[in-house]
């Protein structure tokens, strides 16, 4: 596209930032977020979990001791990998919370790729594996490193697995590698310019033979 | 209340305009707006524990301009298709090229703050959103990305296709009316 017409450009950047209404928060809205923000009382402490639910938002905030149990997760650790897998194990945490946080619930990958791709700059893979026992359950974004990231919801019998996918360097394929992070297991690997992190309390053979079954879609269906 | 609700507050009750102004020119409703900022708010707290960034605005507006996506898909039903549909909407685009011989015609909208809003809320949500986190919140382009999801260079090309659908409008606006003051 060509950039020749910058007078034209700067008229009516001029003309939008003197006509156009920036609207300002009403402050009926400033008090009720401030109410909101302050309800979020830390309870007497006790054992995880202590809830407290929240309106019609139906999900529920954590106790002071749980958010800085999550906090915890998310060390400011030099190395770069290690502070992804906190982010994690905590976004996987914080999606087994009573009112679990999945944005678009359905086992239809035809209904969960588009929902995700429409609301992402990139398009993410997504496959059901069902037939090898581990049901697509829904999707969700996430925000892991700064980014907003795809994460796709499979279920192993009471077992939730969270798979966060975001773009990598393509032709870098590399294999899977194991973490644990407080009785969590992960796997990461990045697959056609992928990256994937797959977390769950699944046992970590369990896991990983989870992480071989969709490699080996992924590669089947690109 | 607790710390980190604390800490939350101090740092995003600063950026609640720019919340609200995103929110209203996305959703273009007073009321919308009003709930899908708070639910923003209320969201954005649940995931501070992990936010590892040097600037939370823009994490913050992300949080807001997602808030309002998944408010539009809830309440817009079908009718209104937001994905954004890179042939139909850049062909769109394209097909709107500058009027650089009507200064005249343009400045004849300043003092018409209505109708130069109303151009703007036509737009598709993906070009108005970056005129709008742009040119009324006047973030660097870094951050507009981040707040969209998009790459730098898709920030800078969609500005330049948003202005000229905008300029296209505009142009059209006036050119059944009287050129009054």
């Amino acid at each position: 596209m060509a950039h020749d017409d910058d007078g034209g450009d700067a008229a009516l950047s001029a003309l939008i930032r003197s006509g156009a209404t920036r609207y300002s928060a009403p402050p009926a809205l400033r008090s009720s977020v401030l109410r909101a923000l302050r309800a979020d009382e830390a309870p007497p402490r006790r054992a995880w979990p202590g809830w407290l639910g929240w309106l019609r938002l139906g999900a529920a905030f954590a106790s002071g001791l749980m958010v800085s149990w999550l906090a915890g997760l998310v060390q400011p650790a030099a190395d770069p990998v290690e502070r992804v897998a906190g982010e994690v194990v905590a976004a996987h945490v914080r999606s087994l919370m009573p009112g679990h946080l999945t944005d678009v619930v359905s086992s239809d990958q035809h209904t969960v790729k588009p929902w995700l791709s429409s609301r992402l700059d990139f398009s993410p893979p997504v496959t059901d594996l069902r037939a090898d026992g581990f049901p697509l359950t829904g999707g969700r974004l996430d925000y892991i490193a700064e980014r907003v990231v795809a994460t796709l919801l499979y279920q192993r019998n009471q077992h939730v697995i969270n798979v966060f996918v975001w773009p990598a360097q393509a032709g870098r394929d590399t294999a899977p590698k194991a973490a644990a992070r407080r009785g969590f297991n992960a796997v990461t690997w990045d697959q056609a310019g992928m990256r994937y992190w797959a977390v769950s309390d699944l046992g970590a053979g369990e896991l990983n033979s989870f992480a071989e079954r969709l490699r080996q879609r992924l590669n089947e269906s690109s | 209340m607790n710390d980190r609700a604390r800490q939350f507050e101090a740092m995003a009750m600063p950026h609640l305009d720019a919340a609200y102004n995103l929110a209203r020119w996305l959703v273009r409703d007073e009321h919308a707006a009003d709930d899908v900022v708070q639910e923003a708010f209320l969201r954005a707290l649940r995931y501070f524990g992990s936010f590892r960034g040097s600037d939370p605005k823009p994490w913050l507006l992300g949080i807001v301009r997602n808030s309002c996506y998944t408010w539009l898909r809830d309440n817009r039903g079908a009718a209104q298709t937001l994905e954004f549909d890179e042939e139909r909407d850049d062909d769109a685009a394209l097909d709107a090229t500058p009027q650089r011989d009507d200064p005249e015609r343009l400045l004849s909208l300043k003092q018409d703050g209505a109708r130069l809003n109303a151009a703007i809320g036509q737009l598709p949500h993906v070009f108005r959103e970056v005129l709008v986190l742009r040119e009324l919140q006047e973030l660097a382009y870094a951050d507009i990305a981040r707040i969209a999801g998009i790459p730098v260079g898709t920030v800078m090309s969609r500005l330049s296709r948003a202005r000229n659908l905008l300029r296209a409008a505009l142009l059209e606006e006036t050119k059944g009316t009287c050129h009054g003051s």
